[in-house]
């Protein structure tokens, strides 16, 4: 079940590189996430392989720093994620865990580093409650979430005259709190919600739910729902004539892998967020090319997560000279980065990262020069708009 | 009114796979857990004709059930056969393992978010019924599904070479005694059933996502209606198919968060009341 993917050899290298350094820190990386499931695609293997090339890319060897990294399977089961944690942090001699998508298992493995007093770098899971309710001082959130996500596509769609909206939510955690977060922007912004079905999760055959959104007399259907589901959920729509027929579709949460499942012949003209796209410029473009030459696909904002937040933890590892994770965390806490794929952002107090939020749009096929080349960019939603302020339900902080 | 055609769009996809596993069942005696896997090889090896090949939907509806049915066939052969001597249970247990193996195969090779396929052009655009917009594939499906059960229903029950079948069943002895090959009978009609699956995962392709997990999610389904049909019965896998999409179709507007669930309280209710099923003969 746990596949070492050792990098002794940095390790050895290291040792033999002469003079003796002055910083002598091996650290050990845990990247927990789906390898097998629904999620495996935008996590998976691909995190692992960001996870390394940040190690690599950040010269760790050439700094004394000694970095093992370690994966496996949680198969998105909050009781799973629980033990692999557990038996990581107090046998393992884990530092740090990687990634962590599906919002339940995440919050579980949370509350576990937090216990062990080591770092919780989570890229892969949505849920607020990870800087709000169930904050703790040892996560560190950098991704997206759920905020971000209706903050960028349901206000731009409502914006953009969508004022009522009809929402397919997928029956669990993860979905309830989107359709909650989204319609909180919505009305914000003075549209309406003018109804919803819980859709069981997860579903193959979305007509019925379709056909019913058809009837509200609503012209936006929010699918709160990801991977699978969303992509289902559009080929349908697509099928039975939704959006010819002048309702909308927004994707609140969709990744590119799963645009590219669609095809751009069925998915164009879907406005989307991300936290960052592999096209956006020639440092996205020269890192996701490297990433695509090891795994095969182009990276998703999750992978570039994990890269992102792995460098900063090794910047802050660094600075510090330890591998205490109270001083790590405060350090990473009070440097801002500019990072290569992320640009410019700051991880604030509860542990929240803030930087930019995109706004996209999914290419015509005719427009489209690649399978991979998907997106136009509509709009760049400041870090401060998309995510929430901080809250008082987040003890720590106080 | 459109609920009702949707159900029944829905319970053309259960009727034609759950036929293929009664036709296995009943004339085999295996549980076949791969059936659902099956179903995914169909609607992979349909987006492969198009990609690798070129070819497109109308022959992949021929082509595909064909290359599934041979894989099948091969199955039997090295596998299967081996354990028609011994319980139920080891075909189960064989099947399901090469259900887990097919699907982390593909799942290895293309990942898990799945591949486009696009309905064939000659059936994209619908009818406007005046209660709802009917896309023409949806009105495919249901066509193709009834003529491919009646067909299957028609040539087991009614032809001489359905009753060699039938009897191969009740007394392989006898009926190899006047000169007919069993196991060979017995072969083709596994590569049958697969391919059955098979043509139901093309007709599936262009509006279900083609991921490796595909039939991994319907073939729990699949397995209740064969259940509620009464194990065996090819009368019954196709009729309960049809109905109880009618009846999820219904849940979905009415309580949509049971319509998940819906089938399997309907299979407890049988069970108790008629365990042999609703069109089993009783053992």
């Amino acid at each position: 079940m746990f596949r070492k993917v050792a990098i002794g050899s940095l390790a050895l290298a290291a040792m033999g590189a002469g003079p003796v350094l002055a910083q002598d820190i091996s650290l050990k990386l845990g990247v927990l996430n789906d390898r097998s499931g629904v999620y495996a695609d935008l996590s998976g293997e691909g995190s692992v392989v960001a996870a390394r090339m940040a190690v690599e890319d950040f010269g760790a060897a050439d700094k004394g720093i000694a970095v093992e990294i370690v994966s496996a399977d949680h198969q998105n089961k909050p009781d799973i994620a629980s033990n692999i944690a557990r038996e990581w942090l107090d046998a393992g001699g884990v530092d740090a865990i990687l990634d962590v998508p599906t919002s339940s298992a995440a919050l579980a493995v949370a509350e576990i580093v937090a216990q062990a007093g080591k770092v919780f770098l989570n890229s892969g899971a949505a849920t607020t409650d990870l800087t709000g309710a169930q904050c703790q001082p040892t996560t560190i959130h950098w991704t997206y979430d759920t905020a971000a996500l209706a903050n960028g596509t349901g206000k731009a769609v409502t914006e953009a005259g969508g004022k009522k909206w009809f929402f397919l939510t997928a029956d669990y955690a993860f979905g309830h709190a989107l359709e909650r977060d989204t319609t909180a922007v919505v009305t914000a912004t003075g549209g309406e919600v003018v109804g919803q079905v819980n859709v069981p999760f997860p579903a193959t055959d979305f007509s019925s739910f379709l056909l019913q959104a058809q009837g509200s007399g609503a012209n936006v259907i929010g699918l709160a729902n990801a991977g699978g589901d969303t992509v289902n959920a559009i080929k349908q729509a697509s099928e039975f004539g939704i959006t010819q027929a002048g309702q909308q579709l927004a994707a609140l949460l969709m990744f590119v892998t799963d645009v590219h499942a669609l095809g751009a012949e069925t998915a164009q003209g879907l406005s989307l967020t991300e936290a960052f796209y592999w096209d956006q410029n020639d440092q996205t473009r020269e890192w996701s090319a490297r990433f695509e030459e090891i795994q095969g696909s182009k990276p998703t904002m999750v992978q570039a997560g994990v890269y992102s937040s792995t460098m900063h933890y090794l910047r802050a590892v660094e600075a510090v000279g330890s591998s205490d994770s109270k001083e790590v965390v405060a350090k990473m806490k009070a440097t801002e980065f500019d990072d290569p794929l992320f640009g410019k952002g700051y991880v604030r107090g509860d542990g929240r990262v803030i930087h930019d939020m995109f706004l996209f749009e999914v290419k015509k096929p005719a427009d489209s020069t690649g399978e991979w080349d998907l997106y136009d960019q509509i709009a760049v939603i400041s870090g401060e708009d998309a995510f929430l302020p901080m809250r008082d339900e987040c003890n720590f902080t106080k | 009114m459109g609920q009702l055609l949707l159900g029944l769009i829905n319970g053309s996809f259960y009727a034609v796979l759950s036929l293929g596993l009664a036709v296995i069942f009943g004339l085999l005696n295996i549980i076949n857990f791969s059936h659902g896997a099956q179903y995914m090889m169909g609607a992979f090896v349909a987006w492969m004709l198009l990609n690798y090949l070129g070819i497109g939907y109308w022959p992949a509806l021929v082509l595909a059930p064909l290359i599934v049915g041979a894989t099948g066939i091969v199955l039997e052969k090295v596998a299967l056969s081996r354990l028609y001597k011994l319980d139920h249970l080891y075909g189960l247990l064989l099947t399901f393992g090469i259900a887990l193996i097919l699907q982390g195969l593909f799942r290895n090779y293309y990942g898990i978010s799945g591949l486009p396929y696009q309905i064939p052009a000659s059936l994209s655009g619908g009818q406007n019924l005046g209660f709802m917009f009917l896309p023409n594939y949806r009105a495919w499906i249901v066509v193709a599904s009834v003529v491919v059960c009646f067909a299957t229903w028609f040539m087991i029950e009614k032809t001489r070479l359905g009753a060699y079948l039938r009897a191969a069943t009740e007394n392989p002895a006898l009926v190899g005694a006047f000169g007919i090959n069993v196991p060979r009978m017995i072969t083709l009609t596994y590569g049958f059933g697969v391919a059955l699956a098979a043509f139901a995962g093309v007709l599936a392709a262009p509006i279900y996502a083609v991921n490796p997990n595909m039939g991994a999610d319907l073939i729990i389904v699949v397995f209740a209606v064969v259940v509620i049909g009464g194990m065996g019965s090819i009368m019954g896998a196709i009729v309960t198919g049809y109905g109880l999409g009618l009846i999820e179709g219904l849940t979905r507007v009415f309580y949509p968060e049971g319509s998940a669930v819906v089938i399997f309280v309907i299979m407890a209710i049988v069970l108790l009341i008629k365990p042999e099923g609703l069109f089993g003969r009783a053992a």
